[in-house]
Order: C-alpha cells, then structure tokens, then sequence
C-alpha cells in the first residue's frame, strides 16, 4: 500500500509518496522522509495560539510549542493555553507554560512585550 | 527643512530589510516612517510559524521573524518615527508626515523606498452579491481581531476564496473553539500553499469546495447563511448547484493588491497585473531614487522573499546616491509569455546589472511537467524543469549577466509543457 501526502517541513510542499517499508520517495530534502514516517505513525505539529496579557497597549501574547505536539493532543493544550493569563513585561522566548500535559513541551512566547 | 539620504516609508518586513541593507552599505541619515505604534507590520499578526527558511534557515512565527529584524535595527544609528503617517510625497522628493508629537513635518528625501504593503480585497472588489450584513469580513482583519485584540468573531464560519489567510483563520479559528464549516474557491485549484491545504484544512476536516463560490449573502442585520453554487468553466455559477450554509461570520481571502496610494500623486505608471508601479533591475519607479519594496511592488507568498527584495531595493537606493546608476540607454523589456502572468522587473537596464538579474513571476494556472524557458531576443537562454509550478507559488529565477547582450532588446518568460 502506497500512501500519497504533501510535506509540510517547508513552503515548498513536496508530493510524497510511502510505502508499507517506510520507502519515501518524491521528497526534495531529507526532511521529508522523516515527516512522511511521523505522518503514517505518529503525526505531529507545532501549535500556536495567543495568551490573555495585562499590557498597555496590547491585549494577547503571541505563544508557540517549543516543539512539535502529538496532533491527537492539540485541543487538548488549546485547552491549557486558554486557561493561562500573563502581566507585562513579557520577554521574547519565556517560558509560559512549562512541559504542558507533561508532553515534556514547553509553551513559550514568541513576542516580547515590555510595555 | 530635515534632510535625509534614504526615507522608508512603512517599518514592516520590507521597510526593516531595506533599513538593515542601507545600514550594510554604510549609507547615513536613513529614516523609517510607521504609522502603527510598532515595528513589524502584518508580520505581528501573523502569529503562526513557518517564516523565515531561506532567511535564517529556521521556523519562526511571524513576531519572532520581525523580532529578528527590529533587534537588528536597534543596533544601528537608523532613525524610525512610529505613530507618524505619511500624507504626501512631491515630486522632488519632499516627504510630509504628521504625528503627535512633532505635529505637520516636511522633510527631504534623497531616495525614497516605499514598503506600504498591500490591503486585502473585498467584498466591493468582487461584487459580493446579497445583503450587506454585519459578519462579513476580510480574513485579515479576523486576525488581527483574534491575535491582537483577543476577540473570536464568530462561531459559525464561512471562507471565500482559498488564499493563504484564509486557510491559516480556518485553523485559527477551529482552535479558538469557532466551527467552519467550509472553504470556497472559485477556481479548479487552490490559491494557497498545498502545506496549509494539509495542516489547515485537511487537519481539522475542513472542506475545500474547489471550482465554488458565494452566490448570495443573507441576512438583515446581522449574517444568517450564505448560498454556495458551483460553478463552470468560465466560472458561472450553474443553476440547481446551489447549497446553503448558516452561518454567523463570511471571511474573505480573495486576493491582495499593492497600496499605491501616495504612489498615483507621483503618477507613476501601475501595472496591470501586479497592480503595483512598474520597475527596473533595481525595483527603481520611472522616478529616479524612487523605489518600492515588498507586497507594494507585488504581492508574495513567502516573507523571506520580501525581504531579500528590499535589500535589492536599498541597494538601488545606495547606488544612486554614489551615482552608480545609469539612465537613458535603451532599456530591456521583459514579457510574460504563455503561462506567464506578470514579470517584475518590468524594466532592465543592461548597465546597471551586476552579476545577475531576478526574474520573479507567476504562471497563470497549475503546470505539471514542464519546462521553464528564459529567452533573450527569442533565443532561449535558460531552461528550468519543474515538476510542479503553481500560480500560488512565485517563482525566483536567477539569470546570469553573460546570459545577457548588451543589445538584447526583449527578455521573455514562457512555460512550456513536455
């Protein structure tokens, strides 16, 4: 059984193709063999999403998994995300919420806000 | 009266290159004028990752892209006025801005470089036919009501036309707890990247009703449902194809147009297609040290390429100030041939390359198995095999200056299929 998918790692969007021996083909850069088996087993995605922040002249934080989540767990962490609410000043990369669902990921801000 | 050798107007992910690039060459008095209370533009909007590959050979999210770029800026002497909003520029290059705090200001700019970016199509732009209920927006303002300002604006969604923002809102949303129900394109393929086709709708089972669009809007004051129909090949919706939706929010990605306003004072010439200003090998307006970058020159898929542009514009602006720049020889056309929508630059002036000449470009619908040929004077100079080329993806194509005659009158792009 072959399996048709579309790469995600970059905009690029490669056509490839999986078989049952795990043989990727039609990937233009060796990420897309391990994306095309993570897809088949165990898929997963950076989420991003924004938190509530007391702040002067803005009302969200711009957040991201530090790295990718199972895509099984994302409304779960959404879940997580929504219930969190932070103050400024907020530096670019601080940790917002540490290993969240014990995923062992941390969420982290991707915008510093220091008011 | 303020006198300044590059004045940038707009600190998005274009102004910020262009800024970066003038510093590099050791250009002085550069000014970057914003009329947001911060630097960065769309980019802080657009919270989602996947910025940034070719430029730091990482994925980043829109804010930490521009994060980059602001960090850089503050370590040079460049001087950036926020909260400030250009209201006029003449034709000798005096800029006039207002702001609180320095009120009514005119200013000399040696060079100019425009980085205003684009405004989303709406839905005048189509003729959205039906009410004009509330509930109907563009797929950008939905973002910045969502990743800026905190609010869902809907719970029950719609999208028009398949353009990246619009596929990126319809995961957003769907993680914010909204349900949407579909996404229309009128046309036979998608006008966004396949990679957000995949992580945005086919995630989240979102379906992308190909060859569709919105044929009535309903609703008196607030929007009730829409009727979807499908349509021909000459895009007519076909009678009896007709389905409808109840929803309370209709988002629109149906295209961007370059912002030219302060542009049409100058009453440089617009193109057609790009609906931005014409330009040379420089990204330079038919006004000498008049330059533009960026979603104003054309619009882009990837912000990486932004920003490599910009730098080419800002080179342009440092080699008219040292006077590096020729004028006046006859110039090399470039022309879109079958396949082709549009070609920037428009204009080459065979002097003023220095290793090489971008072509950037669009085909005008998908190809499979093709061949991109580059011909000077009908003589095909450069042949490229593509597997895929898909009018959503711009196309970069480097062609070297040996590639080139001096006499070469016209350069042309042309798509043939195998």
């Amino acid at each position: 059984m072959e399996h048709k998918l579309i790469c995600i790692v970059c905009p690029r969007g490669c056509h490839l193709t999986i078989d049952e021996n795990n043989n990727v083909s039609g990937n233009s850069c060796p990420r897309g063999v391990p994306y095309a088996i993570n897809e088949m087993t165990c898929p997963k995605r950076m989420l991003t999403s924004t938190v509530k922040i007391v702040s002067k002249f803005i009302n969200r934080l711009p957040v991201i998994t530090s790295e990718e989540i199972e895509k099984s767990k994302i409304f779960d962490v959404m879940e997580e995300i929504n219930k969190v609410e932070v103050k400024a000043p907020v530096k670019m990369h601080e940790i917002i919420i540490k290993n969240v669902l014990n995923t062992g990921v941390d969420i982290i801000s991707t915008r510093e806000i220091l008011d | 009266m303020n006198s300044y050798n590059v004045v940038i107007i707009g600190g998005g992910s274009a102004g910020l290159a262009a800024a970066k690039e003038c510093y590099d060459l050791g250009v002085k008095k550069v000014l970057i004028l914003e009329r947001d209370p911060v630097l960065g533009g769309i980019l802080n909007q657009c919270i989602h990752n996947g910025f940034g590959l070719h430029e730091f050979k990482e994925q980043l999210s829109g804010p930490e892209y521009a994060y980059r770029f602001i960090e850089m800026i503050k370590e040079t002497d460049v001087e950036v006025k926020l909260n400030t909003m250009v209201t006029d520029i003449t034709k000798d290059k005096h800029v006039i801005y207002t702001n609180e705090e320095e009120g009514y200001q005119e200013i000399e700019a040696k060079t100019i470089i425009f980085a205003m970016g684009c405004y989303e199509r709406n839905a005048g732009a189509i003729q959205l036919p039906g009410d004009r209920p509330v509930g109907v927006f563009t797929a950008g303002t939905a973002q910045k009501y969502l990743n800026i300002e905190g609010y869902l604006i809907g719970k029950k969604v719609f999208i028009l036309g398949s353009g990246d923002i619009g596929l990126i809102m319809a995961r957003r949303m769907t993680l914010e707890g909204a349900k949407v129900l579909g996404v229309a394109e009128i046309m036979p393929y998608s006008n966004g990247l396949n990679r957000n086709i995949v992580q945005c709708l086919n995630d989240f089972d979102i379906p992308l009703y190909l060859s569709h669009t919105v044929t009535k809007v309903i609703g008196k004051e607030k929007l009730e449902r829409i009727e979807l129909s499908q349509v021909d090949e000459k895009l007519v919706p076909i009678k009896g194809s007709e389905k409808y939706f109840d929803v309370d929010t209709l988002l629109l990605s149906i295209g961007l147009t370059p912002i030219t306003d302060l542009l049409s004072q100058l009453n440089l010439n617009i193109h057609p297609r790009t609906r931005g200003p014409i330009v040379n090998e420089h990204n330079e307006t038919s006004i000498p040290g008049v330059f533009v970058a960026g979603n104003g020159l054309h619009v882009h898929d990837l912000v990486d390429y932004v920003s490599r542009e910009a730098r080419l514009s800002a080179l342009g602006a440092y080699n008219y100030l040292n006077d590096r720049l020729h004028y006046g020889n006859e110039l090399i056309t470039t022309k879109n041939e079958y396949g082709v929508g549009y070609i920037v630059p428009q204009v080459i002036n065979y002097l003023n390359i220095e290793e090489k000449v971008t072509l950037k470009f669009r085909v005008t619908k998908p190809y499979k198995n093709a061949d991109i040929l580059i011909k000077a004077d009908d003589e095909v100079i450069k042949k490229i095999y593509k597997l895929n080329i898909i009018p959503s993806e711009m196309e970069n194509i480097d062609v070297s200056k040996d590639l080139i005659k001096p006499n070469t009158k016209i350069i042309s792009v042309e798509i043939k299929e195998r």
